[in-house]
């Protein structure tokens, strides 16, 4: 037992990271390749690298449109969880409510819901009821930085709440002894001490409503269509340009792989409601 | 203190929105479940039909075909990844170079949207594009055609799922592994245990509450795999492939019979509600009871 071969350890590690990573790899072979090229037998190894498809990728204007949508919505909706989920978690934490954890915990039920059951009641109020006149919030950005608040908001409030809790009451109580009205404790006492509870709550908010399709595919028709709903219609269209998915799919993975290195040590805790620490 | 009105003030914007977007179209959807509606119909009016969606949802067998499927799915996928999981967390238990990186590398599939999960794997098993259906051909001269063959396709979505989620199982049970006191297994080596002992009396009994958690929660996510199937099958071949939330997507959503879709949608929330629910009473519970 005591006597274990290190090396071993790291032979089999780097088997498991190759099967992790060739398939990343591969989209990306694809994405640099002529589509030409590609029905011969496939290479593993690149001989030269061929850019036209990201470059026909943003120079398409609809693509460009999907991805400021999708920059725009997840932006928003991520703020928006994140500024809401604090307030929230402040009045949950500081104030004696009655039935505050019952409120708590009924925040999960709505991220536990599987999407698909939600996208035919969204559809029909988003076309049916919530409607001003002629406008209703179906295929609009601000209805899907609504929307996505229905997983994101509960998952916000969950992880900020042991960020605020975490921070002292007798900062606040000293702050209004000395006058500070609520709002000045809330912004400039407790929200300086949360900020990295914040920045990981955001980020992971962010990448969340990104990642997302399924509500897309079916509350946006064209003007709030995102990129991932950009990546399935062009496979069902045009199904052979496999280059140019590739490239969408790249394009759709980098904002995740730049900020995984920030929250890399969350995302566990995120994907299982903090119920495992990574 | 102030008083509990600031609190509530503080708290209503998140119960609007979520009363809005999360309770209110489910209570809309089981009122329009008791309808027959179609707008493109001839008679494009809600009319009140008692239960008669539901009676059509309980002998839709195309419905119950994709709840088999999701069932067979889940269990497939769920069991291989908590083995696999298991296996490699062991494997990350002892001391060798390099471990933060390779951890690295293994978290980096948690954070892949679905949708780009299953292009990825799209462009690995496409025959005459993919790698794999090349690799097959070449090397043992089997021929996978995930569009033709139905078992090809169901275990391609299986083992895409167990390559996009098996390192959330990993990294949870690494967690609990390594909050595990050392003296209960210093003790069954002095008292002369073997390998196979230590993991049934000490290993399993000792992490069963994060195995259980881990279990929970796969289940609850592998029922609503919907993206990456979408994408890389499309439920297909046939409907070998079309879980619950695909056949909802695909079939259902399409269709514009509201008062019919509705009744699927509360039956499905209904049916993962319940699941949930066993989960819980039949696995958790008892356990916390007893501890």
């Amino acid at each position: 037992m005591r006597k274990n071969r290190p090396w071993l350890y790291v032979l089999f590690w780097i088997l498991i990271s190759f099967l992790t990573l060739f398939p990343i790899y591969w989209l990306f072979v694809i994405s640099v390749k002529p589509a030409v090229d590609l029905f011969s037998t496939p290479d593993i190894l690149l001989k030269n690298i061929y850019w036209q498809n990201y470059i026909d990728v943003l120079n398409d204007r609809t693509l460009r449109g999907y991805m400021v949508n999708s920059l725009v919505i997840s932006s928003g909706n991520a703020l928006l969880c994140t500024t809401l989920g604090f307030l929230a978690c402040y009045a949950l934490s500081r104030f004696d409510m009655g039935g505050k954890e019952s409120i708590f915990f009924w925040t999960i039920t709505n991220r536990m819901a599987p999407p698909a059951v939600f996208l035919l009641p969204l559809f029909l109020l988003m076309t049916q009821v919530y409607k001003v006149g002629d406008f209703t919030l179906l295929d609009t950005r601000i209805g899907m930085i609504l929307v996505y608040c229905t997983f994101n908001l509960p998952f916000a409030i969950w992880t900020l709440r042991p960020t605020v809790d975490g921070i002292p009451k007798e900062l606040d109580e000293a702050a209004y002894v000395d006058g500070a009205s609520a709002w000045k404790v809330i912004t400039e006492v407790v929200f300086p001490l949360a900020r990295p509870g914040l920045a990981v709550t955001l980020i992971l908010t962010w990448v969340f409503a990104w990642n997302e399709y399924l509500l897309a595919a079916t509350l946006t028709n064209f003007n709030a269509r995102t990129l991932t709903t950009g990546l399935s219609e062009y496979v069902t269209t045009t199904g052979t340009e496999w280059g140019i998915m590739a490239a969408i799919s790249v394009f759709t993975l980098i904002p995740a792989l730049i900020v995984f290195g920030m929250v890399q040590k969350h995302i566990v805790a995120g994907l299982t409601f903090g119920a495992v620490k990574g | 203190m102030h008083s509990n009105k600031l609190g509530w003030l503080l708290l209503a914007p998140t119960l609007l929105v979520l009363f809005f977007f999360g309770v209110l179209p489910f209570i809309y959807v089981v009122y329009v479940s008791f309808h027959q509606w179609n707008p493109f119909a001839v008679n494009p009016d809600m009319v009140f039909n008692w239960a008669e969606n539901y009676r059509r949802v309980v002998f839709d067998t195309q419905f119950l075909a994709s709840l088999g499927v999701t069932a067979a799915f889940v269990f497939f996928a769920v069991i291989s990844e908590l083995i696999l999981g298991y296996l490699l967390a062991q494997a990350f238990m002892k001391d060798f170079p390099g471990k933060a990186i390779f951890r690295t590398i293994h978290t980096l599939p948690l954070i892949m949207a679905p949708i780009i999960v299953g292009s990825i794997w799209k462009l690995m098993t496409t025959p005459s594009i993919g790698i794999i259906p090349n690799l097959l051909d070449s090397w043992f001269g089997y021929d996978l055609n995930i569009g033709q063959s139905a078992i090809a396709a169901f275990i391609t979505t299986v083992v895409m799922d167990i390559w996009h989620w098996t390192p959330l199982v990993t990294l949870t049970l690494i967690a609990a592994l390594v909050s595990l006191p050392p003296d209960p297994f210093e003790q069954a080596q002095i008292d002369g245990a073997n390998k196979r002992q230590i993991f049934w009396h000490i290993t399993l009994p000792m992490i069963r509450p994060a195995i259980l958690a881990t279990v929970f929660i796969r289940l609850m996510d592998a029922l609503r795999t919907v993206d990456e199937v979408l994408m890389l099958t499309g439920g297909g071949p046939g409907s070998a492939t079309r879980y619950v939330g695909v056949h909802i997507f695909k079939e259902v959503f399409p269709r514009t019979n509201y008062g019919y879709g509705s009744a699927i949608s509360v039956i499905v929330l209904y049916l993962t509600i319940v699941v949930c629910w066993l989960l819980y009473v039949g696995l958790i519970a008892p356990r916390n009871k007893k501890g």
